[in-house]
């Protein structure tokens, strides 16, 4: 199976004046294409770190991430912001929607920037939104839909151009039992039906369970890699 | 329009009226600055054009010719002939549309109380017309008739001056072509009122023939006055007249009246200045919104970072904000201001302040007056410097790091 994500000897350390915080210690990772993965461990672990470091946010302090075949430590800014846009979908614990466009328009955002046309992007938003749920409530402004249904929105920006790698940091962090399960279900099929790999950072055991593979971080090192079902 | 300049227009569209009540504010403050800078060079425009207005049709014209000594020393003894071929050649030019010759001499008038001194002018009533202010200011009596009218025209004040009136005699009193003291009585036949006393009690008029006779000279004159078709032709003219007859001076407006050139020259240069006056208390306040919209919407640029665009469109999208707002400012800036200008009428009057104005040659009406160079001016002042100065708030925006400014609360 191709590997989507690989990091080697990761490290990340971040210096506040004289002090410098180990954030990532020596991590090894290797994320196959179509995996549910899940990152846990207690704050400070460094699970939105490594979220950060995969997704281009944020550059490592030493050590590799190779993402799509591409050294996504040796990137520039500009290449960063292409990888994102083509290949790495975001959700956000705060849903993070543009609140001046309506649910249609966070969704076709990506797809404008990619310069597809506009009936594509028509069709495809729309499809993407009934896919999670949202239909009938394109044209709502994120202050106008719930957070469960606005992370839904968020979660169909991040998938609707398909890229091989969706990167959800805590995303079910604001939602109620009832929305996460249905989140968390929704991303798992999205995932299965269009092939994407998920990374998901979280504390909330549900999210863990339903994972394919659970990863325990602690203080910035891999504890525990668990394939689970 | 490409994909990424809609989605630039239609993001800074929407995120402008994010906070209505922060964009009216700024939107005003730059509505009132356009104002004040149009509406002011409106104002200082109206002036410089009625100080030159008011110069040349005092007498002076856009070129004057004298004999060479005349404006050192305006006398009798330094006139000159009219009957000359060159000079008679040299006026008969198609950038010239109108001239007019003066004996122009110190006298001294004497009514039955008071006596003066001042400038006898004499002059031709037909060339005259439409070459100075006489015949559109008598207010009392007529006009002179021809170059023969024994009668003469003196101000309001003079006559006030004199304890005189209309159809009063008075006698006039100079020098002539042999310096011998000459004299005679005129009666008073017409009355001129001007807004500048200088005007009013330093001249009288008298037909060209008439003081030609008072002086004992035949076609000669003091000064040539002329007008021209278009006024940006009076340099070449100047020198064309001057290389033509080098026994004679030939002097522009701006030569024969420094006082009002500097005065135009000063105003014209303080547009800048009152401009970017104007400018430096607008600026702060379009970089302070500017910044406090960047500082409110950091995690929004951070997710526009992790969705995959570039530094370049952030800093786009704060940039066209900002010059969406300088643009509406300036569309409603330049209608008030053109609104405010035609409200004004011919002018505002500002006799109350009459002698300070005549100091600064400046009559008691005040018009505005709009020119294309100065709206250019305050419109390129804002824009120009208005997309400079957002440009550092776009550079703030544009310089975060995603994984900061994602978790920045």
């Amino acid at each position: 199976m191709k590997t989507v994500v690989s990091c080697k000897h990761l490290n990340k350390i971040y210096r506040q004046g004289q002090i410098e915080v180990k954030a990532l210690t020596d991590i090894n990772l290797d994320v196959i294409a179509g995996d549910f993965i899940c990152l846990s461990g207690p704050s400070g672990s460094g699970k939105s770190t490594l979220l950060n470091m995969i997704g281009g946010l944020d550059s490592p302090t030493s050590g590799e991430i190779i993402v799509d075949g591409q050294h996504v430590d040796k990137m520039s800014k500009s290449e960063l912001a292409e990888l994102r846009l083509h290949k790495i979908g975001f959700v956000f614990q705060a849903y993070n929607l543009i609140p001046v466009l309506t649910a249609k328009e966070n969704v076709e955002m990506v797809m404008q920037m990619q310069g597809d046309s506009k009936q594509y992007r028509n069709e495809h938003s729309l499809a993407i939104l009934k896919e999670v749920g949202l239909e009938g409530l394109e044209n709502r402004k994120p202050a106008e839909l719930s957070g469960g249904q606005q992370q839904r929105v968020a979660v169909a920006r991040a998938i609707v151009d398909k890229p091989c790698l969706v990167l959800a940091d805590e995303p079910t962090a604001n939602l109620d039992s009832k929305n996460a399960d249905n989140l968390l279900q929704m991303m798992r099929e999205m995932g299965e039906q269009h092939q994407m790999t998920f990374i998901v950072s979280t504390h909330d055991p549900m999210v863990m369970e339903r994972a394919r593979r659970l990863i325990k971080l602690h203080d910035g090192k891999i504890i525990e890699n668990n394939k689970q079902h | 329009m490409s994909h990424i300049t809609s989605l630039l227009m239609s993001l800074a569209w929407r995120n402008l009226w994010r906070n209505k009540r922060r964009t009216l504010v700024i939107l005003f403050a730059i509505v009132l600055g356009v104002w004040a800078m149009i509406f002011t060079a409106a104002f200082m425009r109206g002036m410089s054009s009625q100080i030159l207005s008011d110069t040349i049709n005092n007498l002076t014209g856009h070129i004057q010719i004298h004999s060479k000594q005349y404006l050192d020393d305006p006398v009798i003894d330094h006139r000159f002939s009219l009957i000359d071929d060159q000079l008679f050649e040299s006026l008969n030019n198609v950038l010239i549309k109108q001239t007019s010759s003066r004996v122009r001499v110190p006298a001294v008038i004497v009514s039955e109380r008071e006596s003066t001194g001042l400038v006898m002018v004499g002059i031709n009533p037909d060339n005259e017309n439409g070459m100075s202010f006489l015949q559109s200011s008598i207010v009392e009596g007529r006009y002179l008739k021809d170059e023969n009218d024994s009668g003469i025209i003196i101000g309001r004040k003079l006559a006030e001056r004199l304890e005189t009136r209309l159809g009063k005699r008075v006698v006039i009193m100079s020098q002539d072509k042999d310096n011998k003291i000459v004299d005679r009585g005129f009666r008073i036949v017409g009355i001129f009122d001007t807004q500048m006393e200088a005007l009013e009690t330093g001249y009288i008029f008298m037909g060209l023939q008439t003081s030609e006779d008072l002086l004992n000279i035949k076609n000669e004159v003091s000064e040539v006055s002329i007008l021209l078709h278009d006024m940006n032709q009076l340099d070449e003219l100047v020198a064309d007249l001057q290389q033509q007859n080098p026994h004679l001076d030939v002097q522009g407006w701006a030569q024969l009246e420094p006082m009002s050139r500097v005065i135009i020259e000063l105003y014209d240069s303080f547009h800048l200045v009152w401009h970017l006056i104007v400018f430096l208390a607008m600026g702060f306040g379009i970089v302070n919104t500017l910044l406090m919209s960047v500082f409110e919407r950091t995690r929004e640029f951070g997710l526009f970072q992790s969705l995959g665009l570039k530094p370049g469109f952030i800093m786009g999208q704060v940039w066209v904000e900002s010059t969406l707002l300088l643009m509406l400012g300036l569309f409603l800036g330049n209608i008030i201001a053109w609104w405010s200008v035609l409200a004004t009428g011919e002018g505002i009057d500002v006799s109350a302040f009459a002698q300070g104005m005549e100091m600064a040659n400046l009559s008691n009406i005040i018009p505005f007056v709009i020119i294309t160079k100065d709206l250019v001016l305050a419109n390129s002042v804002v824009i120009i410097l208005g997309m400079l100065t957002s440009i550092y708030p776009a550079w703030r925006a544009s310089r975060l790091v995603p994984a900061d400014a994602i978790t920045r609360v």
